[in-house]
């Protein structure tokens, strides 16, 4: 697995077993950070998993919770209302976003490059604590607005959230689309909102797909903004937007795990597998499109 | 309804006999959108584009009225003060400056910021040695398919909530260091300054360098990927050029590889410091979640602002006055406030060393 290196006979850089010695270690010492990395992917895996198999029962999947015991339909059902909410307000504002940035902020009419206030805004709004969001949510939307714990006030969070994934993962793969293509479009005489729709997004859909599943996996993990927003409901989601709390499955997570009863712990561990998995799929669908289209992309990523 | 239908055809009304469906309805919206289209695109994407600059401003406005009372009745007494007294929230209201609070009230948050501060900066000092090394197994050691694979392991791991990285932390990893590893340790340091900090009472595994050592996972995925991505940029032949000289790959990593992009590895620790410094959840269950106690030792119980944000609101609001709901508020201005200077400096300093094709020009 080690390439050895060549040593080439040389004044610069005579051999000495020190030099050597450093050598080994660098290589130890990388393979080590590897899997130092990688080992704890695996382990916190095995571990979610291995404290919810021996206790698990497939009624959770159908009971609701009641008190610290129960089931997790509710969550189960508000988690995916939730993760639909997000994909269809953050993915409609965060594709237009991205798009906009990759397309039309090129250059004003002045010759100066247009939108890096806008982009600046993406990139340090991705790096607020989503805890600072979840509290600005409650200040503003649930407490200012008189919204009550609610779904729209924890959508809107988790979509300010993600959006700048959104936006920049969709302008990335905008960009990546080979000029030859927009060339081709309108030399056919396409309009240019035609080519856009039916040659370009076509063509960084992938990409788009890839973001929007990452931002879907992101805010079904989430925990801290949902505190603050969507409170906590044990009976399954009610088609109302305000004044009615929704559960959630990071809730159980959270606030069972130290309770003093093993009923609130399996809870908490149950809860725990099904997100882990819920997650998983997003992520190692993302993972796999990725794969696909680059190995049939005109150039590979270095 | 004429006026719709001019505008849609751009004919005479009189000109055309088709019946007032649902069908027609809608074939005419989608001619009146595929006329406009690019002006569609244009606008909404400009629409879209804006959201987050105003829901950035509207994040940094709102926490700030919203702490403002808190801030002026605190004063300078909150960054520096070792006390979180909601005072009696059932008693007497006292008017300071205009502003209710509970009677007793005292909030000092220097045990925050400094755990905070503490807890992140261990996470760096673990975290970036890692990252490069594991940057460096990923570019240059490994064949392609295997490092394809532990590349994807590295980007899952950037995706598991966190919330179960603290459930791994708190209840596997926690009590595992507690009682094989932090004893041996504590035992065998030196009583000499900087060591004597290892030494003494290991708790029992929530505490400070297990939150240290769990915020190190969750930023070296961000850490590793941007540092491979910049050693990826670095164009062969210098390397090449090191190596014909006869220099190991150690070599030329230190004075090749890593001069060339040094610049970007610290823009990346930035970033990684900026995910470190506003982790929540995690935090919140494996470091005792305390607030007004600075860790004696490495393995001491402590809190962290963003855990505190998240742990206190039930009790705050139990304060009637909402005095303690404003001070939780100004701790998420400080959060806040630093994270933009971090993140904001991160960039920069990537952007910077974004376009690599420069000589290294370092004097290697």
């Amino acid at each position: 697995m080690i390439r050895r290196t060549r040593y080439v006979a040389s004044e610069a850089f005579p051999r000495s077993r020190r030099r050597r010695a450093a050598d080994v270690a660098f290589r130890v010492g990388a393979l080590a950070a590897l899997a130092i990395v990688v080992a704890p992917v695996v382990w916190v895996m095995a571990d979610v998993v291995a404290r919810a198999i021996p206790h698990w029962r497939w009624s959770v999947l159908v009971t609701s919770t009641v008190g610290t015991g129960g089931g997790l339909e509710n969550a189960i059902l508000g988690t995916l209302v939730l993760l639909l909410g997000v994909l269809v307000l953050a993915g409609t504002v965060g594709i237009l976003a991205g798009v906009y940035l990759a397309e039309f902020a090129g250059l004003g009419r002045s010759g100066k490059p247009r939108g890096r206030l806008l982009r600046a805004a993406t990139e340090i709004l991705s790096g607020v604590p989503s805890i600072a969001l979840g509290l600005v949510g409650y200040l503003a939307l649930v407490t200012g607005f008189h919204w009550g714990y609610s779904l729209l006030a924890a959508l809107i969070v988790l979509s300010v959230m993600v959006i700048p994934y959104i936006a920049r993962g969709t302008e990335t793969a905008l960009r990546q689309v080979p000029t030859s293509y927009r060339e081709g479009a309108q030399a056919l005489g396409m309009p240019a909102g035609y080519a856009l729709r039916k040659v370009i997004l076509r063509t960084a859909f992938p990409g788009i797909v890839t973001s929007l599943l990452i931002a879907l996996a992101i805010s079904g993990g989430e925990t801290a903004p949902l505190l603050y927003t969507a409170g906590w409901f044990t009976g399954t989601p009610r088609a109302s937007l305000l004044h009615q709390p929704i559960g959630y499955l990071t809730y159980p997570v959270w606030t069972f795990w130290d309770y003093p009863s093993n009923e609130a712990h399996y809870l908490a561990f149950d809860a725990a597998l099904i997100l882990l998995v819920i997650v998983l799929v997003l992520l190692v669908t993302a993972r796999v499109i990725v794969n696909r289209t680059q190995r049939f992309a005109e150039s590979r990523r270095p | 309804m004429a006026t719709i239908d001019r505008a849609a055809t751009g004919k005479p009304v009189a000109a055309r006999h088709e019946p007032a469906s649902l069908a027609t309805a809608l074939r005419r919206c989608a001619a009146f959108l595929r006329r406009n289209e690019p002006h569609l695109w244009t606008w909404g994407g400009r629409t879209a584009a804006l959201v987050p600059l105003v829901a950035l401003t509207l994040t940094v406005l709102v926490l700030t009225l919203k702490a403002w009372p808190a801030i002026k009745v605190n004063g300078a007494h909150f960054l520096v003060g070792s006390d979180w007294k909601p005072g009696n929230t059932y008693g007497a209201t006292v008017h300071t400056d205009g502003v209710a609070h509970p009677l007793g009230s005292s909030y000092g948050a220097w045990p925050l910021i400094a755990g905070t501060l503490q807890s992140s900066v261990i996470a760096i000092v673990i975290a970036v040695p890692v990252s490069v090394g594991t940057a460096f197994a990923l570019t240059e050691r490994i064949p392609r398919w295997l490092a394809e694979i532990l590349r994807s392991a590295i980007e899952i791991l950037a995706g598991v909530p966190s919330v179960l990285i603290g459930l791994w932390g708190a209840l596997t990893l926690g009590p595992l260091l507690a009682n094989d590893v932090y004893p041996v340790i504590a035992d065998h340091m030196p009583d000499i300054p900087v060591f004597s900090y290892f030494r003494g009472p290991t708790y029992h595994g929530e505490g400070l360098l297990t939150s240290g050592i769990v915020l190190a996972l969750m930023i070296v995925p961000i850490i590793a990927s941007t540092t491979r991505n910049l050693f990826a940029q670095v164009p062969p032949l210098p390397k090449e050029g090191g190596e014909a000289l006869g220099m190991t790959d150690w070599e030329v990593g230190r004075r090749i590889t890593i001069p060339w992009v040094r610049s970007g590895i610290i823009g990346a620790t930035m970033l990684g410091l900026g995910r470190a410094l506003g982790e929540t959840i995690a935090v919140a269950m494996v470091s005792g979640s305390l607030l007004n106690t600075i860790a004696p030792n490495i393995y001491g119980t402590m809190g962290t602002i963003a855990a505190a944000l998240v742990t206190q609101l039930d009790s705050a609001f139990t304060d009637g006055t909402g005095f303690e709901v404003r001070t939780l508020a100004e701790l998420a201005v400080v959060l806040v406030g630093v994270l933009l200077v971090v993140n904001m400096l991160g960039r920069l300093i990537i952007r910077r060393t974004g376009h690599l094709d420069a000589p290294a020009g370092q004097g290697y």
